[in-house]
């Protein structure tokens, strides 16, 4: 069993009428692995997250979660389509962080931190509230409990952004882009967030980044995607130290130039 | 226009009124003139929570239910927004007895003019939910949550705000609407103004204190719907300023 992928993306497509995004995906993602996927805009690569949180439907294939579909489910030994019910208890691993936020507005930190482990998860409010406290206080904003998102900084919304995917207790957690709409002063402050929680939980981690410095520190493995299939992969040090694909050569030197 | 301002407004056609009231030409008229206020206001009430109500339900229905009820939804829409309230007045009143449904002219005028407003009120809710950015949607489905909990607890309180101005119009609208109901048999405000004119011809004190309570109406629920919307997009608005 601990050979078991976290995640298997069997084959999978995903078509927008004419236009192939993603082309027969077969991508393995290991228990506790952190994995980064980089790549130009269009690659497919946000797209791999959004299938993978379901928000997207996939055209071809079966998405796997812990030796289990995600996408489909056993009828009569046969895969079918998954019904709302077995998505939803499939989806219960799974954690995102966006690139913008998408706090609820209308509730302050710890709201929203507790909003789903009460609703969902059916948690006590005190044991929900001392949770999210605790995370709050992880990611270095217990200060800010009361304070609503429109009064907090984006790296202090991103925060609480990661703060409430983990209050639900995820076994993987996805990260889209969760710098890219931050000021430069306030990357550094997510990323350290998210080195910790590589460091203290047992996650798997799989993001879409444009820190290559940061993917290149903290990944286990990094995909590069280009035109809706993996290009290359391999250990940072390898694909970025020594890229054997001319795309892969070509995308990191127009990263660097311009970074 | 803030709060106090229309507060003043208030307070001022009131005390109008009640100067008025002092004098002959006019104390004549003002008893009258309340009783039909009453029923206008009763009617313009409770049409508006079934607006309100139905609104709601056939935004949701079209939104999100089965096909069926989507089809029902988009009937009741399109008929009761298609035709106007006086027609359906007079459906509800003098046609349907007809077919053996006989109902009185008060339930008749708050059916009536409620489901007439509640179909433009469905395109309010519809609106204000389709405004709530896709992103909201997409957190709540990450968080796991079902389709009615994040609409309970995450899509309709951000849609209410947006909903409450437009709703204030329609209330408004529903308000002055009433006056159609005299041709029905209820004797409302206007009703009452047009037949005190007809026997006493004293049109400027008459419809003078008609144009007062009507305004007092309004100005109430403006005032009310703003306080709403103050309370509602507390959170909000206090982010807004920092």
């Amino acid at each position: 069993m601990t050979d078991q992928p976290m995640v298997r993306f069997d084959n999978v497509s995903k078509r927008y009428g004419p236009l192939t995004v993603l082309d027969g995906l077969n991508l393995d993602i290991m228990r506790g692995e952190k994995v980064s996927v980089i790549g130009p805009s269009g690659s497919g690569k946000t797209t791999v997250l959004r299938m993978l949180m379901t928000l997207e439907k996939i055209n071809d294939g079966v998405i796997w979660v812990e030796g289990e579909p995600l996408t489909h489910m056993e009828r009569n030994g046969k895969l079918v389509p998954a019904d709302l019910a077995h998505v939803r208890r499939v989806r219960g691993k799974i954690g995102m962080v966006f690139q913008s936020f998408n706090l609820f507005p209308h509730m302050t930190a710890m709201q929203n931190c507790i909003e789903a482990p009460v609703t969902v998860l059916g948690m006590k409010r005190a044991e929900a509230e001392a949770r999210a406290a605790e995370l709050l206080g992880m990611v270095g904003l217990s200060q800010k409990k009361d304070h609503y998102p429109s009064q907090l900084s984006g790296g202090q919304q991103q925060r609480v952004a990661i703060a409430r995917a983990l209050a639900m207790r995820p076994k993987i957690m996805l990260f889209d882009e969760v710098t890219s709409a931050l000021d430069p002063e306030l990357v550094g402050e997510v990323l350290q967030v998210i080195r910790q929680i590589g460091r203290e939980h047992d996650l798997t981690m799989l993001m879409v980044t444009h820190q290559m410095g940061f993917a290149r520190e903290f990944s286990d493995r990094v995909c590069f995607f280009y035109q809706g299939k993996i290009c290359e992969q391999g250990p940072p040090a390898e694909l970025f130290g020594a890229p054997k694909n001319e795309r892969t050569r070509q995308f990191l030197n127009a990263v660097l130039e311009a970074g | 226009m803030g709060i106090p301002t229309l507060v003043a407004m208030l307070v001022a056609a009131l005390a109008v009124i009640g100067v008025l009231s002092f004098r002959e030409e006019y104390s004549l008229f003002v008893p009258g003139l309340l009783q039909g206020a009453v029923l206008t206001l009763q009617i313009a009430v409770l049409g508006s929570l079934l607006a309100v109500v139905m609104g709601v339900l056939a935004a949701l229905a079209r939104l999100y239910g089965p096909a069926p009820l989507r089809w029902l939804a988009t009937v009741y829409v399109e008929i009761f927004r298609g035709t106007s309230a006086l027609v359906q007045l007079f459906w509800l009143f003098f046609v349907l007895p007809q077919f053996g449904v006989t109902l009185d002219a008060f339930p008749v005028a708050v059916l009536a003019l409620g489901l007439n407003v509640g179909a433009y009120g469905s395109e309010v809710v519809r609106g204000a939910i389709q405004s709530v950015p896709r992103g909201q949607w997409e957190a709540s489905t990450a968080l796991n949550m079902s389709r009615p909990q994040m609409l309970r607890r995450i899509i309709l309180p951000q849609a209410f705000i947006a909903m409450i101005p437009p709703w204030g119009n329609l209330f408004i609208e529903l308000l002055k609407s009433t006056a159609l109901v005299s041709l029905i048999t209820l004797s409302d405000l206007a009703f009452r103004a047009q037949q005190m004119n007809q026997t006493t011809l004293k049109t400027v004190p008459i419809f003078t204190l008609v144009l007062l309570m009507y305004l007092v109406m309004s100005l109430a629920i403006t005032i009310v719907m703003r306080l709403l919307e103050r309370r509602a997009s507390l959170g909000l608005a206090r982010g807004r300023a920092a």
